[in-house]
């Protein structure tokens, strides 16, 4: 790897060559100076963009959008679109569903795979290799694939239109992904505790729940946080399965079958900004963790 | 555990089956003490055999959920794809009243419509992956040096990753509308368009002696923003691990910025950007929300995933969905084994 940085010494430059060079790379540096900046600021107004003008549309009435499409900051600001969104579109309701399959998804998801990322990371069993492919295996199986069968397979044993029905999809599909995040912070629990917490007569399950569990518990937090995100954000599986039923649609789900009647873009707006918000807050919070959660094996690369 | 130990253990109370019966073990795992009564006494279990019993157990729960909710319904994909079902006959479906048919793949082989969709996906996938790895790359080398406010920024490119996907695209639908949309009104006003453009369900515009697929690069461009975070945070990870004293040597010798970046960071970032690329390949293959949530398959952006939706939903038809969805997975496994096979000729 070292390789092609000999190069240069293995082709010397002529003498008089120095000082034509550097020239040449202050105007190299430069350029790219530029081209850095340009690229931040374009990369936070794509990022942050989007999201501005959805809060911008949320605020101002529907006659104001329509007239004026470029006027961005309102003239008067009113926060109608909001109870209207909620209240007459039904999305309070909608949310309401979906913080209790989200919470539920997080719970399960976490129960389950704390206690096999343990396994994963701290004892040698029959068939850990094999559990590891497969996991992989479902990580990377198309949604939609696995949704046509699913879907037949409740229908038949009647857990379709049923929130738990969908919090078992939820965990299925989120368990794999806990799993690999929860082992990179479960590696960072040094093993010399547990084996002193062992010799004194602690259990197994014991030895989670009041040693391994208050070490790692930020990174179980943020690992949930993410299954919270992930099943906040569903949207294929609450279609299929739900949307027969009104009363029992998520709110992502809720949204989107409202795009298809004419409903006001303020309205729409409303409604994103609000599921918007405590995904981002969250993440906002949380950041540093999920981000080492996510990369980790990326330094391997 | 042996088949000759299971009957002797099962002597020993099972303590699952009898919760309070010894709470003080501390779990549901028989203890030393308990067996020794056991006339004829088994041994004490060792250390590893607790820890592989241990270890089952544990993963047990994870694995039966995985099982019953990703691999079985999976396995019946492949049974489905074979059989002459429709949504109606669901109620009516048991074991032994399957009839097999080979008609639905043979039907999806042959469909102009299957293979158009499938090349749809193979341009989307592979110009949304490109697309992520090399916005992530040029967005992770711009914000390398450390300046002021560089953590916030940091975090604000991360937004369109955790955004809800459903506001995503209600947000980026208005952007594009035609009446009141953003990007419209600035191209009408200010950019002297003659007319506002559809995007989102044009196939096809005449730019000059090119014919631009628009609705298709709108979905590609969508996919591209909402994806390229995860890139640039990869990207960032493996650049802080990049040993900084070649690089400074290299300097100090006069290599400018472009050399360094050739020679000395791509060889380093090359495993992690093909990682990543074959990644977002897989996911933007199977990717149903984005583009069903935009366009619902119009203007020439229908790929694979929403075929297999609208043979379910639309058409009523589970056997021709299943085998839609059974070619698909062929495909991305394709796709891996070539990757695999790839990682394995480099390591050798």
């Amino acid at each position: 790897m070292s390789e092609p940085c000999t190069g240069s010494s293995r082709h010397p430059q002529p003498r008089g060559a120095g000082r034509l060079r550097r020239a040449r790379l202050t105007a190299e540096d430069a350029v790219l100076g530029a081209l850095r900046w340009v690229v931040i600021a374009v990369a936070v107004a794509v990022t942050a963009g989007p999201l501005l003008y959805g809060i911008s549309l949320s605020l101002r009435p529907f006659q104001s959008v329509v007239s004026e499409p470029l006027n961005l900051i309102p003239d008067e600001i009113t926060f109608d679109s909001y109870p209207t969104a909620m209240a007459e579109y039904g999305l309070g309701g909608n949310m309401w569903n979906s913080l209790q399959v989200a919470l539920a998804t997080a719970a399960l998801a976490i129960l389950f795979s704390v206690l096999g990322a343990y396994a994963a990371v701290r004892l040698r069993f029959f068939g850990r290799n094999a559990v590891n492919v497969v996991f992989l295996g479902v990580y990377l199986l198309p949604g939609i694939v696995l949704a046509v069968p699913l879907f037949v397979l409740l229908s038949r044993i009647g857990l379709t239109g049923s929130l738990v029905g969908l919090v078992f999809v939820y965990v299925a599909q989120t368990v794999p992904v806990a799993l690999y995040m929860l082992r990179t912070y479960l590696v960072a629990v040094p093993s010399s505790v547990e084996e002193a917490a062992m010799i004194d007569g602690c259990g197994r399950l014991a030895l989670i729940r009041r040693v391994v569990l208050p070490l790692a518990l930020p990174g179980v937090a943020a690992t949930a946080l993410y299954v919270f995100m992930i099943a906040w954000n569903e949207y294929l599986f609450a279609l299929l399965f739900l949307v027969a039923d009104r009363d029992r649609w998520t709110v992502s789900l809720g949204i989107a079958q409202l795009t298809e009647f004419s409903v006001p873009t303020t309205v729409l707006m409303a409604g994103s900004i609000a599921i918007t918000v405590p995904v981002v807050a969250g993440f906002f919070l949380a950041q540093r963790l999920l981000v080492t959660g996510l990369t980790s094996g990326a330094e391997k690369g | 555990m042996s088949e000759t130990e299971r009957p002797r253990s099962n002597t020993v109370r099972d303590p699952v089956s009898d919760p309070g019966g010894t709470v003080e073990t501390g779990g549901p795992f028989p203890t030393p003490r308990k067996t020794v009564r056991v006339p004829g006494g088994r041994r004490p279990m060792t250390m590893s055999r607790r820890e592989d019993l241990h270890g089952r157990l544990l993963v047990g729960p994870t694995v039966i959920v995985v099982l019953l909710f990703a691999v079985l319904p999976f396995l019946a994909v492949a049974l489905f794809a074979f059989l002459d079902v429709r949504l109606v006959d669901i109620p009516r479906l048991y074991i032994d009243n399957l009839v097999f048919t080979s008609e639905n793949i043979a039907a999806v082989w042959g469909s102009p419509r299957f293979w158009s969709a499938a090349t749809t996906t193979v341009v989307y996938a592979a110009a949304s992956s490109a697309g992520a790895v090399l916005v992530g790359l040029a967005v992770a080398l711009a914000l390398r040096r450390p300046f002021r406010g560089r953590g916030l920024i940091r975090a604000l490119v991360l937004v369109p990753y955790v955004l809800p996907v459903v506001a995503a695209a209600t947000i980026w639908k208005t952007l594009l509308n035609p009446g009141y949309g953003l990007v419209n009104a600035v191209g009408v006003e200010w950019l002297g368009w003659a007319e506002p453009i559809a995007f989102l369900t044009t196939t096809s515009r005449d730019l000059g002696p090119l014919e631009v697929p628009v609705a298709l690069l709108c979905v590609i461009a969508f996919e591209v923003w909402k994806t390229f975070p995860l890139a640039f945070l990869f990207i960032t990870a493996r650049l802080q691990v990049v040993p900084g004293d070649i690089e400074e040597a290299a300097q100090i010798d006069g290599a400018g910025k472009t050399r360094i970046f050739r020679h000395l960071l791509l060889p380093e970032l090359a495993g992690v950007m093909a990682l990543l690329a074959v990644l977002r390949f897989l996911w933007s293959f199977q990717n149903f929300n984005d583009i069903y949530l935009l366009t619902g398959g119009a203007g020439g952006t229908e790929v694979l995933a929403v075929r297999v939706y609208s043979e379910l939903v639309v058409r009523a038809n589970i056997g021709t969905a299943s085998a839609t969805g059974l070619l698909m997975t062929g495909m991305l496994l394709v796709v891996v084994a070539v990757y695999a096979w790839m990682i394995k000729r480099e390591r050798a």
